[in-house]
């Protein structure tokens, strides 16, 4: 069980996290780990945090991992980072999609939406190796903001040993046949991000 | 219960729900009833899906449970689908049920919620198993999920009983492997043979209840029996310096921390194998029991007379948690490695919390802006309409379960309550347990007033329809119950009728409704949820900057599309409103509570 690979995927309702996590274990199922994955959903969905675990391994146990082991925390929105970072092992990897989305405490004015200088001090306490990805920004580009999970998909892939070709195998089976080609060129353009 | 792989298997990664209806429908289900409830709901869905199985949302838990009754006594195997308090709902059958055995299959799927993520409780239904005298299977995986629900079609016709599935949160919404073949998937049922009568067996008349029991005793004393080789039971030999008894998803997380050391997987968890675990218990050092919730292995473990460590370390509320049970571990001395090391120090940061709120367009926030704003004593009901209880609401005094807020309003007022109260309930669950309330309510003469929001769909699970959308699981255009034409049948005479977007409208009619003296009222809320397949958008609506002096009250209406402008204003100071066109549906509720008409509607095109 030392050999399991732990993502976390957080953010916020309506982003996407789900799918992203469903492909990233079906990635490590056809990439040939078992693969479990694990998200609580409810409230959530009312614009509230969303958090989803994947584990690959040869034999994963809990579906999710346990606080401070986590060796890629996916942020697809900037404060989710820091809210989540004790998840993090010492040393591992963060990935954050550069979107902010206020919550209505903030919104409401009851509470400040932190610097990004603020967020990397508290994700800086815990690991070097922090990504950006403009995800957002290049699924625009792309033609849909919905493919920014495609594009942080695109992204984490350079980290990992599986083909980029099983990731859009897996993808391609995912999404409707009509936003294939989309999807295809979001996970390449998240590839050339942080290649 | 290990599958072998074959030629024609192919692994997919399934959800427990999903999982448990394949198991169902590979045992040759036939008829299946739940009504929605996180984390349950998607078992029916998923089994809507399959040849050969009559899928139902019911209108609650116990009129699932009595239908798949019925299926079962016909000679139909049959599924129920419920999440841990809709078996309270369900309960009043559920027991009985015990007594009359079954005529074909019959499982209960519980699906509990231990850190009632969704939920008004934690209780642990484990314990209804040994209250109603029945099996109670509990599977870790998505494999065993499938192999369990379909294990416990055959158990409940070997034992005549009905057989409770036990999932989790954690089991029904995770996705792990399950060996998938489906060959036959255009499968057509045998028809059935005409019903076998058999009223000493499924009558229960006080005379043939105390001729019953004996049978349950006697079927409870056989299950024990077979608990001891049944194969769902079964011990991982390692290191024995420690051995561990634990069930469910628990065994996963404690099989990562006690890594090495002996187990003790119990697949049914009622009735427990006495022998099996008194042997397993006499070969280790130390004996641990890892379970989620109530101690319900441990205190039987315990009334055998066996040292075992259990509830003093781990803990009885909230889910448990890879770290928990190392935490728990460790206190009790076990050598299970270190902790993962917590960071310095990040603590300093002040991070923003993200409160769920009412939706943009949500036709509940006229209503709570409203109740807020009369300061009415608030009776409320499970659904999305909670959230009137938060910020910036705050309009919810009292919630405790499904259909409970007419009840307790109407119990209020009769014991002398002096404030008006009013008690909020949802279309669906007015369905569900909101009608014999009302009914009593009426019946009673007590002056509450009773709000029905209809959004029309149970809004809270993700939409599912009901007997007031006229439309089936299946999404077929069915029978529709008109709500406002039921509650003048029930005899109520002051009755409002008013558009959900039509912020003085509902004021007036909650005014109105409330001044009634010496007899119940009711208003009825219509308006579409904005998940309601159709539903329409209107044009945007925005703030004039100019007009805008940033007096805040469209704050108050807790819309999430409603932001804080960059612009303040020069005499107050403060923040001007600022719409976000992407977020608003165009509900025009800001738009009517604006004191100064800043904001206004646009064309569609324009924004």
């Amino acid at each position: 069980m030392q050999d399991t690979i732990n993502f976390l995927f957080v953010g916020v309702g309506g982003q996407g996290i789900l799918t992203a996590s469903d492909i990233a274990a079906g990635v490590g199922l056809e990439g040939g780990y078992q693969a479990k994955k694990s998200e609580v959903h409810g409230f959530s969905q009312r614009g509230g945090v969303v958090e989803s675990h994947v584990r690959w391994g040869e034999d994963v146990g809990s579906p999710t991992a346990e606080k401070g082991t986590v060796d890629f925390l996916i942020a697809l929105e900037v404060m989710e980072s820091a809210r989540w970072i004790d998840w993090l092992r010492a040393g591992g990897a963060v990935l954050i999609n550069r979107q902010r989305i206020a919550p209505m405490t903030v919104t409401a004015g009851d509470a400040v939406y932190p610097s990004e200088e603020e967020i990397l001090e508290v994700v800086k306490g815990r690991t070097e190796d922090v990504s950006w990805v403009d995800g957002l920004a290049i699924a625009k580009e792309v033609g849909d903001t919905r493919m920014t999970n495609t594009v942080i998909l695109g992204a984490l892939s350079t980290r990992l040993e599986v083909e980029p070709e099983v990731w859009l195998r897996v993808i391609e089976r995912r999404v409707p046949p009509r936003y294939a080609e989309m999807n295809r060129r979001a996970f390449e353009e998240g590839r050339r991000a942080v290649g | 219960m290990k599958n072998t792989d074959s030629s024609s298997s192919k692994q997919r990664l399934l959800s427990g729900n999903e999982a448990i209806a394949l198991g169902a429908w590979e045992a040759g289900v036939r008829y299946a009833a739940a009504y929605p409830g996180t984390p349950s709901t998607e078992i029916l869905p998923a089994l809507a899906g399959y040849a050969g199985v009559t899928a139902e949302w019911a209108s609650n838990e116990k009129v699932a449970l009595d239908a798949v009754i019925g299926a079962s006594f016909a000679g139909g195997r049959a599924l129920a689908a419920m999440k841990h308090v809709g078996v309270n709902v369900a309960s009043d059958s559920l027991m009985s049920l015990s007594y009359t055995g079954v005529g074909a299959g019959l499982v209960l799927v519980s699906a509990d919620d231990p850190g009632a993520f969704s939920s008004q409780n934690e209780q642990d239904n484990r314990h209804y198993a040994r209250f109603g005298k029945f099996p109670c299977l509990e599977p870790s995986d998505s494999q065993e999920a499938k192999d369990y629900t379909a294990f416990g079609f055959d158990l409940s016709e070997r034992f005549d009983t009905p057989v409770m599935v036990r999932s989790t949160t954690r089991l029904s919404h995770s996705k792990s492997p399950v060996l998938v073949s489906m060959p036959d998937a255009g499968r057509e049922p045998v028809p059935l043979a005409p019903f076998e009568r058999k009223p000493q067996k499924y009558v229960m008349i006080p005379a043939y209840a105390r001729m019953r029991h004996p049978e349950v005793e006697a079927r409870m004393e056989a299950l024990a029996d077979y608990a001891e080789t049944c194969p769902l039971n079964r011990i991982e030999w390692g290191d024995k310096g420690v051995g561990i008894v634990t069930d469910g998803m628990a065994y996963h997380y404690a099989r990562e921390i006690f890594d090495g050391f002996s187990f003790l997987k119990l697949g049914m968890v009622y009735p427990l194998p006495e022998r099996m675990i008194r042997e397993f218990a006499a070969q280790v050092d130390r004996l641990v029991v890892v379970e989620e919730l109530d101690p319900f292995i441990e205190e039987q473990v315990r009334a055998w007379g066996l040292d075992v460590v259990g509830k003093d370390v781990f803990p009885r509320t909230g889910e448990l948690t890879l770290g928990r049970v190392r935490e728990g571990a460790r206190a009790a001395g076990f050598p299970v490695g270190e902790t993962p090391r917590e960071p310095a120090s990040v603590a300093t940061l002040r991070i923003p919390q993200r409160p769920p709120a009412l939706c943009p367009g949500c036709p509940h926030r006229s209503v709570y802006f409203n109740l807020r704003k009369l300061k009415l004593l608030v009776s409320g009901d499970i659904g999305c309409y909670a959230i009137g209880v938060l910020p910036p609401f705050e309009e919810m005094d009292m919630l405790v379960s499904m259909g409970a807020s007419i009840g307790m309003a109407h119990g209020a007022k009769q014991a002398g309550c002096p404030d008006d109260i009013v008690a909020t309930i949802g279309d669906s669950t007015f369905f569900h347990t909101g009608l014999p309330e009302l009914a009593s309510t009426i019946y009673n003469e007590g002056n509450t007033c009773t709000m029905i929001l209809d959004n029309r769909t149970t809004a809270m699970t993700g939409g599912q329809n009901h007997p007031g959308t006229g439309v089936t699981l299946q999404g077929e255009t069915t029978r529709q119950i008109d709500i406002e034409a039921v509650v003048r049948a029930m005899g109520v005479e002051d009755l409002w009728v008013v558009d959900a977007m039509d912020v003085e409208g509902v004021e007036h009619a909650i005014r109105e409704a409330v001044a009634v003296e010496g007899r119940p009222s009711v208003v009825l809320v219509n308006g579409e949820c904005v998940f309601v397949p159709g539903f329409e958008r209107r044009p945007v609506a925005m703030v004039d900057e100019e007009v805008c002096n940033g007096c805040g009250f469209c704050f108050r209406v807790g819309c999430p599309a409603i932001l804080k402008s960059d612009e303040v204003d020069e005499r107050s100071e403060r923040p001007k409103a600022v719409i976000d066109p992407m977020l608003c549906t165009g509900c025009t509720v800001c738009l009517q509570v604006c004191p100064r008409g800043a904001i206004y509607e646009i064309e569609s095109e324009e924004a």
